[in-house]
């Protein structure tokens, strides 16, 4: 009883921070005079377009109905064209080409627009990764001298360059020696990044299997890639799962960086937004707050996986 | 057995040095024919599991020679896989797949090695998990089930890929003690069937019942050699002799 009572305490404690932290920021906005526009930002995301209608044939504006204009061509024809907003009054004389008026759709705006390319690259690069995490992963647990040593040379490359350096690497060298996309270099330099981790996750993963199950595997006749496949991998993903989540989760956060050779994603839309805008401390929150709900949802989804798999162990 | 002159292990001057200088085998031969079970014993450290695993090849030898079934296991081109599928082996630890269940277990090996097809690898399957008493854990993962259970699930895996030749690495020394008898009844019911079981076991009670001839190694030398009643009751060398004066 006494212990939840202070459980709750504390809980209280952490919404006033919190509240504290947000009171701070908003003060502290107020004495470099900004002055916030939260309005403007939900238009980034999605807002509505207007379509401009224009008349098929020359004719005469007969009426509306239903939302329609009825317009009678010089052929006599009759026409029923849908227009939300019409600009002609009844009996308006039109030539073929003038403008009717417009209907309005929602479309996505240049956040949403960015925030689709991060996901796409991402989900590509994961993809990438894991087969060269994979691939590199059991290289480097091999006997083979040159697949060990191609191995260990690629990992401690990667990890001993910045990323940044290592996406202009591929998007100029590389990139253009294979003449890719900006898209398809953005996501193969940072597959190579986070692939090199990917492969020590795996190589620690494979390695935590206990010998024995290799060699019953062995002694009842299947081969190297039997057992790969169906004993030490299927117990090793489910060791690694958590390793490997946090990794796609820092895969799609380096995916900003790739805002540097011009990849319209979710951090390079922010910095147009907030050049033809004033907001520059709104855009950044929502794009923050963007990324978190990617990432985050990433993270219930590991946290599902693993309770999934937890029963046959 | 009407050919039982045949043999179908033969190791011939089996030496092996472990990386770290200890010499494991010192110039081991035995032959076992088709049918007979071989029981070795011998004190801890004396290089019983590893002669075990060089006859399936889990451990490969520095000289010497081992034929199985007629094949030279210890030539480097010898495709491994076709000889080991024909010999089971039973570990000390189980070793069972903790991913799959009982029932695919059993069924894996026969379906990618074997080759056999879903339906009839289940059956296979189901007629080994009730000859060795846990058909009704079929669907259980191996955490569920106590050491005896998961021995018997290995047991089953390994009877599934009707196996000519059987090994056995102290089946029985991971138990608690509750569960000792049902393996070895089931070892036994094995060696009344036929088939050939090389048995590296403590289990005295079982090597004087079950064993057509016992095999004594120390030092990773076999040190003497014979029937139930030639070890046990007229033991010529005193290192057996010492080693019978402490377990019996
Ligand atoms: N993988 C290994 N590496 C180094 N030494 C080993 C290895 N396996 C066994 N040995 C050593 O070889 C000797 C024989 O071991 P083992 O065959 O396991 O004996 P037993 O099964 O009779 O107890 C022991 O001294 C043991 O320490
Ligand atoms: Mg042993």
């Amino acid at each position: 009883m006494r212990r939840k009572k202070h459980t709750l305490l504390w809980n209280i404690a952490f919404v006033l921070v919190i509240i504290g932290i947000g009171f701070f920021i908003y003060k502290a906005s107020l004495r470099i005079n900004y002055s916030w526009n939260w309005r403007a930002v939900p238009s980034y995301l999605v807002y509505k377009a207007e379509d401009e209608i224009d008349a098929p044939a020359p004719g005469i504006v007969e009426g509306y109905k239903d939302g329609e204009l009825i317009l009678k061509t010089e052929k006599n024809k009759i026409l029923h064209i849908k227009v939300e907003h019409p600009i002609l009054k009844k009996g308006a004389v039109v030539n073929e080409g003038d403008e009717l008026g417009y209907n309005t759709h929602y479309k996505a705006g240049p956040l949403l627009v960015g925030l689709y390319m991060t996901i796409k690259v991402s989900l590509v690069s994961i993809v990438m990764a894991l087969i060269i995490g994979l691939f590199t992963g059991l290289m480097r647990i091999s006997e083979n001298p040159l697949f060990k040593n191609l191995s260990t040379v690629y990992i401690e490359l990667v990890r001993g360059t910045p990323l940044l350096v290592q996406i202009f690497i591929v998007y100029f060298f590389i990139g253009t020696l294979f003449s890719m996309t900006r898209f398809i270099a953005g996501a193969f330099a940072l597959a190579v990044f986070e692939g090199a981790y990917i492969a020590e996750i795996i190589r620690a993963g494979i390695q935590s299997i206990p010998r024995g199950q290799t060699e019953a595997a062995l002694a009842l006749g299947m081969n190297y890639f039997q057992i790969m496949r169906y004993i030490i991998i299927p117990q090793a993903f489910k060791r690694v799962l958590p390793a490997l989540a946090g990794q796609f989760i820092s895969l799609i956060k380096d995916s900003s960086l790739l805002s540097i050779i011009s990849l319209t994603e979710l951090t390079k839309a922010g910095r147009e937004v907030v050049a033809s805008t004033f907001s520059p401390f709104e855009v950044w929150f929502t794009v923050a707050a963007l990324y978190f709900i990617v990432t985050y949802s990433l993270s219930l989804f590991d946290r599902y996986l693993e309770r999934r798999l937890a029963g046959d162990e | 057995m009407s050919d039982s002159s045949e043999n179908i292990i033969v190791a011939e001057n089996v030496s092996k040095t472990f990386p770290n200088g200890v010499k494991a085998l010192r110039d081991v031969s035995l032959d076992v024919k088709k049918g007979e079970v071989v029981v070795i014993i011998g004190a801890s450290g004396s290089g019983k599991t590893t002669f075990l695993r060089t006859i399936n090849q889990l451990e490969t030898v520095d000289s010497g020679k081992i034929i199985v079934e007629g094949v030279d296991v210890t030539d480097p081109k010898t495709n491994l896989t076709k000889i080991r599928a024909d010999i089971g082996m039973v570990f000390q630890h189980f070793n069972v797949f903790p991913h799959l269940t009982v029932l695919e277990n059993v069924m894996l090996a026969q379906i990618l090695v074997r080759k056999r097809k879903k339906e009839e690898a289940e059956r296979i399957a189901m007629e080994f998990l009730t000859k060795v008493g846990i058909a009704d854990k079929k669907d259980e993962y191996p955490t569920n089930l106590s050491g005896g259970q998961k021995q018997r699930v290995a047991i089953a895996r390994a009877l599934a890929m009707h196996p000519k030749i059987m090994l056995f690495d102290e089946a029985t020394s991971a138990l608690d003690p509750e569960m000792v008898g049902g393996i070895l009844d089931i070892m036994k019911q094995l060696a009344k069937e036929g088939i050939t079981m090389v048995v590296v076991t403590h289990e005295m009670g079982f090597a004087r019942e079950a064993a057509d001839r016992i095999v004594y190694m120390d030092s990773g030398k076999i040190v003497e050699m014979g029937t139930p009643d030639e070890i046990f009751n007229n033991p010529k060398t005193d290192r057996l002799k010492q080693f019978l004066s402490q377990i019996l």
